[in-house]
């Protein structure tokens, strides 16, 4: 069961004749030019004035920070978590915690609500040494629910069920309340989070997650530590959603228990098994499409309703419907995902795209 | 506290618990011969109380041809999901079985909000509710009906799995599937049975547990993920762990609710199955009756 890694946005493969090349993150000239492109579009987002499109494009980029952390975790290491929306609400309450009762400037609270998500999840990760897929799987929707019960009960720091209220982050004086100040910040953290992803799995680290995803026992016989390279997925995967977790704070303002169901934990495993497994650029596809998939579906109806009047009370569980059909027919239909879309088309504007055609698994 | 509560709770656990054991059941079965996590087995069982219940309200049928037609709904609804959505995904990794189930459990859950409403409705009586007394305890009557309705399905199942053709089938492809194979069984068939079979066994749990609560609403489904506890303390692949755990659950959580419950302001029964799943996967992952899995290189 051998999934190619993200490597494939360069040219590396057979083109290659170093093997400086080889490591290259961005090999050919197409690939930077696209980077180049997609940043300075997201760049021109802050000059559109509509609020709806700021919100919408800031709840983007913390889906994608999720998102990454996510695919760390279960993309790369094999490690399967149901958890994600109990983390996600840890970095939000640690974050709220520190800013309201420990009157902490709330943009440092960011980074200190990722490291206490992160050791949490490493504590949560202990089991991870005995139990692998499903066994993982369950003893991380286990902890959803325990975690959900104590953030309601824990009313001294987490408010209880009526939540916190977040005051708004404070960057050398200024305050970044606006959806626009916000987004700046968001895609600040996309931006450093994506780029050390990206850098993680061409390191001894982040190629011990993978040797561990792909055989256990022998990453173990070539002399990698399982136990030791598991904890620090689980770690440095809890951090990421940590923050994510925090930002969705910022943007809240308000958080309560019911901000993070259990519904927030699938839509993230969603997101990077419809965007790909163990890919970085999947993640980020991913986070796009299930982010923006709602927002579409949401202007499609209230654009119907007009002329079907039947569907005004509906909306919401016909955006669940079509949400769990795509799933459905996505894993069916495309078990790699859309990044594996991506890989087929470029491959076929290779020169050498008979050796580049994506392996099935 | 006296000895007449703590019947009650025993008793009020018997009953939730002989649900969760239904359930499990079909989860096992389930995961038994095809080795997929179902983990849209509580909106199986919201299927069935919903089917059941618009055929007696909306289609005014008895309440025995409603259950039958409720039957024989989930059980052809289970094939087709093991057809068309479960065998494409044969031989995929564990997640994207797993994922494909949440992704089914959102599509029946949102087919039901669509037909029906998010409004609790209510479920005809079927069962007489007038208590009997039990030594000092009253009991709704209803209630020993879903016991023993709950009891008479599990032994007619084990009856089915030891004696008739299908369950020997059935067996035999979940002991090894190879064998069943040149034995000549069809292992397809026997997946799709399966799944068959879990639906229609949730689809009955569904149905006496609307007939207890005497309505059903969209909260049935978190049945299913309660489940999880039940089949990890059974063990995931033995029926018996699975009845043995639903029973234990089902009072362990009445117990806890009744005396923790003041002391910490509610909601401890919706945590403690999760808190007894996480300690079971730390000390015997195999569960009370799972076979112990071995890794082979």
């Amino acid at each position: 069961m051998s999934r190619s890694t993200d490597n494939s946005t360069s040219s590396a493969g057979p083109t290659t004749t170093v093997f400086k090349n080889d490591l290259a993150l961005l090999g050919s000239a197409p690939a930077r030019i696209s980077l180049l492109l997609v940043i300075a579009l997201t760049a021109c987002l802050p000059l559109s004035n509509s609020s709806y499109i700021l919100d919408v494009a800031n709840r983007c980029g913390i889906a994608i920070v999720a998102a990454i952390g996510l695919n760390i975790l279960t993309g790369y290491t094999g490690l399967i978590s149901l958890g994600n929306a109990a983390f996600m609400a840890i970095g939000a309450f640690a974050a709220g915690f520190l800013a309201t009762k420990g009157g902490l400037n709330t943009l440092y609270c960011i980074p200190l609500a990722g490291l206490i998500t992160a050791l949490l999840g490493m504590v949560i990760g202990i089991p991870s040494l005995r139990l692998k897929g499903l066994y993982l799987a369950m003893a991380t929707l286990a902890a959803h629910f325990i975690v959900e019960f104590l953030v309601v009960k824990w009313e001294s720091v987490t408010g209880g069920v009526a939540g916190l209220s977040i005051p708004a982050p404070v960057l050398a004086g200024l305050q970044l309340d606006s959806d626009r100040s916000l987004f700046y910040l968001i895609y600040g953290v996309v931006l450093l989070a994506t780029i050390f992803a990206a850098n993680l799995f061409r390191t001894r680290t982040g190629r011990a997650f993978i040797a561990i995803r792909d055989h256990e026992t022998a990453a173990g016989v070539m002399g990698i530590n399982v136990f030791q390279y598991k904890l620090a997925a689980f770690g440095l995967s809890s951090f990421y959603v940590g923050v994510a977790g925090a930002l969705t704070a910022c943007q809240a303002k308000i958080i309560s228990p019911e901000t993070f169901p259990f519904s927030l934990a699938i839509d993230s495993l969603a997101m990077i098994i419809i965007g790909g497994l163990g890919s970085v650029t999947g993640s980020i596809l991913g986070a796009l499409f299930l982010t923006l998939l709602p927002e579409a579906l949401r202007l499609a109806t209230t654009a119907l309703s007009g002329s079907y009047p039947a569907l005004v009370g509906n909306i919401a569980p016909l955006k669940e419907m079509i949400f769990s059909i795509l799933i459905i027919v996505f894993l069916v239909y495309s078990p790699h995902g859309i990044v594996s879309w991506w890989r087929s088309l470029t491959a076929r504007f290779r020169r050498d795209s008979a050796v580049q055609k994506p392996k099935r698994r | 506290m006296d000895l007449t509560f703590l019947l009650q709770l025993l008793i009020n656990g018997l009953v939730v618990g002989s649900i969760y054991a239904l359930v499990a059941t079909g989860f096992v079965i389930i995961y038994k011969s095809t080795s997929a996590l179902n983990l849209a087995q509580g909106e199986f069982l919201m299927v069935g109380a919903y089917v059941c219940m618009q055929a007696m309200v909306g289609f005014k049928l008895p309440f025995l041809a409603a259950f039958c037609v409720t039957l024989l709904f989930t059980g052809l609804l289970g094939i087709l999901i093991e057809r068309v959505i479960l065998r494409p995904l044969l031989g995929s990794p564990v997640i994207s079985v797993i994922m494909v189930t949440l992704g089914l459990s959102g599509l029946l859950r949102s087919s039901l909000q669509l037909c029906f409403g998010t409004d609790t409705k209510p479920f005809p009586e079927i069962l007489p509710s007038a208590p009997v007394h039990l030594g000092p305890v009253p009991i709704t009557q209803g209630y020993l009906y879903a016991v023993a309705g709950a009891a008479l399905l599990l032994v007619l199942l084990t009856l089915f799995f030891h004696y008739s053709r299908a369950g020997l089938a059935l067996r035999a492809t979940a002991s090894n599937q190879q064998t069943a194979l040149s034995m000549g069984i069809s292992v397809k068939q026997m997946f799709a049975i399966s799944w068959g079979i879990a639906a229609v066994v949730s689809a009955i749990g569904g149905i006496l547990l609307a007939a207890i609560r005497g309505g059903v609403d969209m909260s049935l489904a978190y049945m299913g993920l309660k489940v999880l506890p039940v089949v990890i303390l059974g063990g995931l692949d033995s029926i018996v762990g699975a009845i043995v755990g639903g029973l234990v659950i089902g009072i362990l959580e009445n117990i806890s609710g009744g005396y923790l419950d003041p002391l910490v302001g509610g909601g401890i029964k919706e945590v403690v199955p999760y808190i007894v799943l996480v300690l079971i996967l730390m000390i015997r992952p195999s569960g009370l009756f799972g076979k112990k899995r071995i890794d082979r290189v």
